[in-house]
């Protein structure tokens, strides 16, 4: 193809997309656009198969049978989230396994905010509240994207997210109104998840590699500041609600701006858990690799088991 | 209070709930996304299930208990479940294994519990099951997987299968609970399972070309309340919030 042909088809894919119309595994893409595509993606798969692991550490001590029935409930619907973000990706010609390896071997991230760790019964009050809070902001916009199988999965995803959302604000509304004890519980819980939280929503601006080439594909919609913004606006007066105080000395309504100012977020930290070096940055990976290779010889025999299974039909036909 | 009847319900849902207990613990840790939602899902259905029966087990008490101080606040003797459902999920061929070894056993149990006279007891059968049907489904093709894989797996899975066998014969021992409650068509003679339960067994064991145990010796004591060393620590996780924080809501 010569290069004003792919010219011509870079324009015609950019006018589509300009009018809105969706793009399908089949069509003509640039290979920027797959490979964004194939990033963004799998780093969501990731983050939910990732994302189990913090709270599957809560299931087996779940303090009552409803609150475990909730939390096996919603580490499952992770579970598919992630098989469909990953097969959305299967669709862009790249494998799970491949996925698999990318993430095991670090060259994969996945979001940050799960090498945090789970250490009370509040933090999966405080990850549903606010960790799937963020995650909501940032992928409502997504729904709308221009690659057709992301936007769909998308539009599943978010209607769980935001179920889970909710539960996650239920869990804390009960712990505040509960005893002194348990109004600590959850009140430790926002002060160790708040700030990761909004750190979540990704660098500021200016440090933010990504954002223009994505908002373009619609894989972005609004910059990271703005979505920041959105998230502590709608998550101060639910705080407020339910008698929890926001760890931010310097949180403070802005009439003019009819937002919330707010204090510095320490990027050093996001940068570091970034990089590997959060808390649980090793234990994670430690698990998904573990469980990987653990389930390698089962894999292995279900695929000798299927084929064995094939000859036998094949004999029986001839 | 029908302390025959109450002792009974124990006996069924204690093996619901410290199975999806172990289940649980695997969340997250699946050889694959699909076994690991799979699991997920047995375990949920099973927890379904605890809480119809000891929501049951509370209205029939009549003294303010709720389900989860059934669940989560009796002494280790006071478990009454099958030996076989508290084993560890050593890899996941004996995980399968006893889900298998379990669910054959369930369905069978069900089915007849579904024609009890206890209309509380044949609803909450009805709706399980469905949902066992499936878990006995799923077992069953993991044993075939397994047993007629690859050398590794079948090595594996006949460890699995020849490690709880002892555990087996447990499921049809009856209790005097379940002896005055079949005396009134409420319960199920769990005596009467036995030959189907191992003819059911057998046949999947040979699809999975794997040997059936010679053994004959065989553990008892779960529905006594005496049961392996394992169940105390299934224990201290399943009751942690409960002990640590007591009398809370959550």
């Amino acid at each position: 193809m010569s290069e004003e042909q792919i010219k011509n088809l870079e324009a015609q894919f950019e006018a589509r997309i300009a009018r809105d119309e969706k793009i399908e595994p089949k069509d003509w893409m640039p290979e920027k656009y797959r490979k964004t595509h194939i990033r963004q993606m799998s780093q969501h798969a990731h983050s939910e198969i990732v994302g189990m692991l913090p709270e599957g550490n809560w299931i087996t001590r779940a303090p009552s049978l409803r609150r475990k029935v909730a939390l096996l409930a919603k580490v499952q619907d992770e579970a598919g989230h992630g098989l469909y973000l990953y097969s959305a990706c299967e669709t862009l010609g790249v494998s799970r396994d491949e996925l698999y390896e990318q993430l095991h071997s670090g060259k994969a991230k996945y979001s940050s905010i799960f090498n945090y760790p789970t250490v009370t019964w509040a933090d999966m009050g405080a990850v549903g509240w606010l960790v799937d809070g963020a995650a909501i902001i940032n992928q409502v916009p997504l729904c709308n994207t221009s690659y057709g199988p992301y936007a769909r999965a998308m539009v599943r995803v978010c209607k769980e997210e935001s179920f889970h959302q909710r539960q996650g604000f239920e869990i804390m509304m009960k712990l505040a109104n509960g005893t002194p004890e348990q109004k600590e519980l959850a009140q430790d819980a926002l002060n160790r998840w708040w700030w990761p939280s909004l750190m979540m929503l990704g660098p500021t601006d200016a440090e933010s590699i990504h954002t223009e080439q994505s908002m373009k594909w619609k894989l972005k919609r609004k910059s990271n500041d703005d979505l920041r913004q959105q998230f502590i606006d709608q998550t101060v007066p639910q705080a407020e609600l339910i008698g929890l105080t926001i760890p931010d000395p310097d949180l403070k309504w802005n009439e003019e701006r009819q937002s919330y100012d707010f204090g510095e977020i320490n990027w050093d930290e996001f940068w570091q858990v970034v990089k590997g070096h959060g808390p649980m940055n090793k234990e994670r990976m430690k698990a998904r690799v573990g469980a990987w290779e653990e389930g390698e010889w089962v894999r292995d025999a279900a695929m000798a088991h299927a084929e064995k299974k094939q000859a036998r039909k094949q004999k029986q036909a001839i | 209070m029908k302390q025959n009847l109450y002792n009974y319900i124990l006996g069924i849902a204690d093996n619901s709930l410290i199975l999806g207990q172990r289940l649980g613990e695997l969340t997250g840790h699946g050889p694959s996304l699909e076994t690991d939602i799979a699991c997920t899902n047995i375990s949920l259905d099973l927890f379904g299930q605890v809480r119809s029966y000891f929501q049951y087990a509370a209205k029939i008490a009549g003294d303010n208990r709720t389900e989860d101080d059934i669940a989560m606040l009796r002494k280790e003797r006071e478990y009454v479940n099958v030996l076989l459902v508290e084993q560890p999920n050593r890899d996941f061929a004996y995980t399968m294994a006893r889900q298998f070894l379990f669910d054959v056993y369930h369905l069978l149990f069900l089915q007849k519990l579904e024609k009890s006279k206890d209309l509380t007891l044949s609803a909450i059968a009805t709706k399980s099951i469905k949902e066992v049907s499936y878990h006995e489904r799923f077992s069953g093709d993991w044993i075939k997987r397994l047993g007629d894989g690859t050398e590794e797996s079948k090595t594996k899975m006949q460890d699995a299968i020849d490690g709880l066998w002892t555990y087996t014969d447990e499921l049809f021992h009856q209790t005097e609970a379940d002896k005055a409650m079949v005396a009134e068509g409420i319960g199920v003679d769990v005596t009467k399972l036995k030959e189907t339960y191992y003819k059911k067994v057998n046949e999947i064991l040979e699809e999975a070309t794997l040997e059936i145990p010679e053994s004959k010796w065989f553990q008892k004591g779960g529905k006594d309340g005496i049961h392996t060393e394992h169940l105390g620590y299934l224990l201290a996780e399943l009751q942690y919030m409960q002990r640590a924080y007591p009398n809370m809501e959550w």
